[in-house]
């Protein structure tokens, strides 16, 4: 049960593409994998349906199908861009009834800069390569750029999916803005000076953080999350940071084969011996063999390296969660003391009380449903991590396999040859 | 990755970077091929030019300077006594028991290497199914190993000895199977020798590995690190695969001093690889003639065979160029490859540790597992990689190097004989002129003396030609020759690696098929 339709790119973005449909659904089904149990229903659905990539700024098309009655139509469309979807995040964040709810984490920024500088940097040196050559690396750069595109697409959706799938959330009023405002937001980025406070902020919270993580937990529950959480944000930042190099490793190797096999083509239509025939067939085998490689190591990028990355992210979201409800906790606690100082003195006792009473509700309202979306948490993960690596299993089977095939054939006709 | 670096062109000499050296040692040990080689293909395997000891008053040209097999450098500080004298201590035989103990036995290699030396024994397994009539009507039969390499000596005296097995049938040798003791500069003199009595008459002799002087040094001075077992395992390799080549040529197969390298237990020390004796100077001198002659002949070339062959092998030898570039690159990022598979194996067998749900744990530490073994293949590919394609692209850009020398050579026949024409003619003018003159009485004396040398040069002539057309001739058939053995050689070799490819992929499969009912069983 997928709690999104299936994200229908425009037709412009399957142009480019190196083998057909195969590549584009295992890309949904990886990121969308990465919140499997996400309950869907026709009361709400929110995929992107369209992206455009403009000069520097990205394009998506947020579309709404949903029966519930808030909405003025139960189909529509919105173009929405990046920082959009950040002041929805941040409006979550602000929120301090959403304050015992992991939030979602943000996608990330759309980042084509290193893809776009190595198309630059092809162009410029066109004049000193072969024009089969530049043909050649013009497509693989080109299908770089189409896959980062296509990453960046299924990261802002994911993010809308996990916030329509979460019963609390979908009815944020912001949330409904965003879907079905159909006029820009006006949401200009920060400027220099939100982004300064923010950077206080953050240090405040993370001194803060060392200061409240101090406070031992009573419930053992918590405790133990804690303790958890610390230690496998970490090691799933190493995890994500070793995976990415690794995949990249990978796509270095596969674009050696690129040029080895460029360079055997040259070899096989120069050559006055009989061995042209010979050289243009591996040249070929190279050729293929390097789109399988580049499709591991794309394979890889996405079951894990993604998955690795979404889990650090909300890993992140998990102690951010937690460090709200032991800050809660710790008001708690000040406001029992106040009010026991108010007592003794009698003085402002009421204040006090209520005062009291209202950091008891919220710390015990925290602690009840963060408890309940850290196990939705841990649900959600092993179920994510199960799918992606059963899939990124099948996937590297299937290409060993594609690639044993080719070079057992290759092999077959060359020893036929000789 | 030690890159196997072609010898810059001459006059690209960089002094400095032998100043450290110590005084005493004698660092020309060069293998320059011959006399008479030409400057615009040099010998490969590393010429010294640069004078650095400082007891020499030896010339300074600037020719080129490579990596220098230090290991020969200081041997010979032991023995500066004479340059002259021709006997040092005898190689070692490979007796029983030798009487040097290897400093580190042979377990210096890895055992992961040893067992993954597929490379040269396995490259030339075809030499048993060749059969080569040319010889001596033998069936051509004969399998050279190079295997065993043992540190002999101390410190920076000390120096690998490489065992030299040969297997044959062949009647010219004495027995059927037979081993001796080699080192590296042993190997380069006998290719010295081959050079010096062969290339000037247009036969491609194979050259040498180069020398390389970080390499060994790192080996003397005791590092037993994976750089310098894989420095030796890949000299080791080189070796064996320079001495099949050799072997493989009928006419170098005859020489009286190849046999010897085989078959002798003792091997009189190469004397004439020393730039410092009076052989060596000369070709110093040679050479640097040479690269101004190359420069100013301009043949007449009345046979477009060899224009065109030329062009060939120029284009040959820059695509080749460009192809081992691509390869050593690949090498690189498999190695990289390999590197950050291990690292992401240890990182995910953490991330298992802390993950709290069972399950999923352990399959994290069956992925971790998966990708440790997987970094293993990497490693093997890379070495494939590297012995069969990298070093199968490196030996020929040197073998074109070396034809493209052969073609010089015969540029230069002519040219001699073109001047022994020029020489000949002025000497009939100047007989002409004589009969011309009326001075009776010295005239006869002069007379004679001009017709003795005009048949000199009469002769010097006729042997120009016969000499240019004998090396035309032989030029045509090495060219013939190699260009077969080069088609067989790639596709063997090409062959065999795109085996090694099938292998690794089996293996995923393996791999990935043993992972993925773990991954399954998460719940």
């Amino acid at each position: 049960v997928r709690a999104c339709a299936g994200s229908r790119l425009g037709a412009a973005m399957m142009e480019g593409l190196d083998d057909g449909p195969d590549f584009l659904s295992e890309e949904d089904r990886g990121l969308k994998a990465i919140n499997v149990d996400l309950q869907s229903d026709a009361a709400l659905q929110v995929d992107i349906s369209d992206a455009l990539s403009e000069r520097d700024k990205v394009k998506f098309t947020v579309h709404t199908k949903s029966s519930l009655p808030n909405f003025k139509q139960n189909e529509f469309s919105v173009v929405r861009q990046h920082e959009e979807f950040i002041w929805l995040h941040d409006s979550f964040i602000e929120n301090e009834d959403y304050a015992g709810y992991i939030i979602p984490p943000a996608p990330p920024r759309p980042d084509f800069d290193a893809s776009r500088e190595k198309l630059q940097k092809l162009g410029e040196g066109e004049g000193s390569m072969t024009k089969e050559e530049f043909t050649k690396m013009k497509q693989e750069l080109e299908a770089e750029y189409l896959a980062i595109f296509k990453k960046t697409v299924a990261m802002h959706e994911v993010f809308l999916c996990r916030v329509a799938a979460h019963p609390i959330l979908r009815k944020d009023l912001n949330f409904h803005v965003f879907l079905e405002y159909n006029q820009d937001l006006s949401v200009r980025g920060k400027n220099k000076k939100e982004k300064l406070e923010d950077f206080f902020k953050n240090m405040v919270k993370s001194a803060d953080g060392v200061i409240v993580s101090g406070v031992k937990d009573v419930d053992d529950f918590f405790e133990h999350e804690r303790t958890f959480l610390l230690e496998y944000h970490n090691r799933v930042k190493d995890a994500s940071a070793k995976s990415d190099r690794m995949t990249r490793s990978h796509k270095s190797a596969a674009d050696d084969y690129n040029r080895i096999g460029s360079s055997l083509y040259a070899l096989g239509t120069q050559d006055s011996t009989d061995i042209c025939k010979f050289f243009l067939k591996v040249s070929e085998l190279f050729d293929k063999t390097r789109k399988i490689e580049a499709r591991v190591s794309a394979d890889e990028d996405l079951k894990l390296s993604d998955l690795l990355k979404y889990y650090l992210r909300e890993s992140q979201a998990a102690k951010d969660l937690l460090y709200r409800r032991s800050r809660s906790l710790v008001d708690y606690e000040n406001a029992n003391k106040a009010l026991d100082k108010a007592r003794a003195k009698n003085k402002d006792v009421l204040q006090a009380e209520t005062s009291q009473q209202l950091c008891c509700q919220k710390f015990e309202k925290i602690s009840e449903s963060a408890k309940q979306e850290l196990i939705d948490f841990k649900t959600r993960r092993v179920a994510a991590f199960r799918k992606n690596l059963v899939e990124l299993a099948e996937l590297e089977l299937k290409h060993a396999k594609g690639n044993l095939q080719l070079l057992q054939n290759c092999l077959a006709v060359l020893n036929g040859d000789t | 990755m030690a890159a196997e670096r072609e010898p810059p062109p001459l006059g690209d000499g960089k002094p400095t970077d032998f100043e450290e050296l110590e005084d005493g040692e004698d660092l020309f040990t060069s293998t320059v091929s011959t006399l008479e080689s030409s400057p615009s293909s040099p010998d490969p395997a590393s010429f010294l030019g640069e004078d650095i000891s400082t007891n020499s008053n030896g010339p300074k040209p600037a020719e080129v300077v490579l990596d220098d097999d230090r290991e020969d450098l200081f041997a010979e500080a032991t023995e500066e006594v004479s340059l002259d004298s021709p006997e040092r201590e005898p190689i070692l035989s490979s007796e029983p028991s030798p009487a040097v103990t290897p400093v580190t036995p042979t377990t210096l290699i890895a055992p992961r290497i040893e067992s993954k030396s597929m490379s040269a024994p396995v490259i030339f397994d075809r030499s048993r199914d060749e059969i080569e009539e040319e010889a001596n009507g033998d069936v051509f039969d004969i399998e050279i190993g190079v295997s065993d390499p043992e540190k002999v000596g101390d410190g920076m005296n000390a120096y690998m000895a490489y065992r030299v097995t040969t297997k044959t049938s062949l009647s010219m040798f004495s027995k059927s199977e037979f081993s001796v003791k080699r080192r590296f500069s042993d190997f380069l003199g006998l290719h010295s020798k081959l050079a010096s009595k062969y290339l000037h008459v247009g036969y491609i002799v194979p050259p040498a590995p180069e020398k390389s002087i970080v390499g060994m040094t790192k080996v003397k001075v005791g590092k037993e690190d994976s750089s310098s077992t894989e420095f030796v395992e890949k000299r080791r390799a080189a070796l064996e695969r320079y001495l099949q080549r050799t072997v493989k040529h009928p006419t170098l197969l005859q020489d009286p001093d190849l046999r010897q390298f085989l078959e002798s237990s003792e091997l009189p020390r190469a004397v004439n690889t020393q730039a410092l004796s009076g052989a060596g100077i000369l070709r110093m001198v040679n050479k640097a003639a040479d690269a101004v002659n190359k420069m100013t002949i301009k043949m007449n070339e009345s046979d477009a065979w060899f224009e065109e062959k030329q062009q060939q092998f120029e284009n040959l030898d820059q695509q080749l160029r460009k192809l081992h570039a691509s390869v050593e690159a690949l090498v690189c990022h498999r190695k990289e490859l390999s590197a950050n598979t291990a690292a992401f194996a240890k990182s995910a067998a953490m991330l298992g540790n802390s993950e709290d749900h069972t399950a999923l744990s352990r399959a994290l530490s069956q992925l971790a597992e998966v990708e440790e073994k997987i970094d293993q293949l990497h490693q093997e590919q890379a070495f494939a990689d590297f012995y069969m394609f990298s070093e199968l692209l490196s030996d020929y850009i040197r073998l074109i190097a070396a034809v493209k020398g052969v073609f010089d050579h015969r540029v230069k026949c002519w040219q001699k004989w073109e001047d022994a024409q020029i020489t000949l003619l002025k000497k009939r003018e100047t007989e002409a002129k004589m009969m011309v003159a009326n001075k009776p009485d010295k005239i006869q004396q002069a007379k004679n003396e001009i017709r003795e040398e005009i048949e000199e040069w009469e002769a010097k002539v006729q042997q120009g030609e016969r000499d240019f057309e004998q090396i035309s001739k032989t030029i045509r058939k090495e060219v013939g020759r190699f260009e077969k053995e080069r088609v067989k050689d790639f596709k063997t070799v090409i062959i065999k690696y795109l085996e090694s490819l099938v292998q690794t992929q089996q293996q995923l499969i393996k791999y990935w098929e043993a992972f993925l009912p773990e991954a399954k069983a998460i719940a």
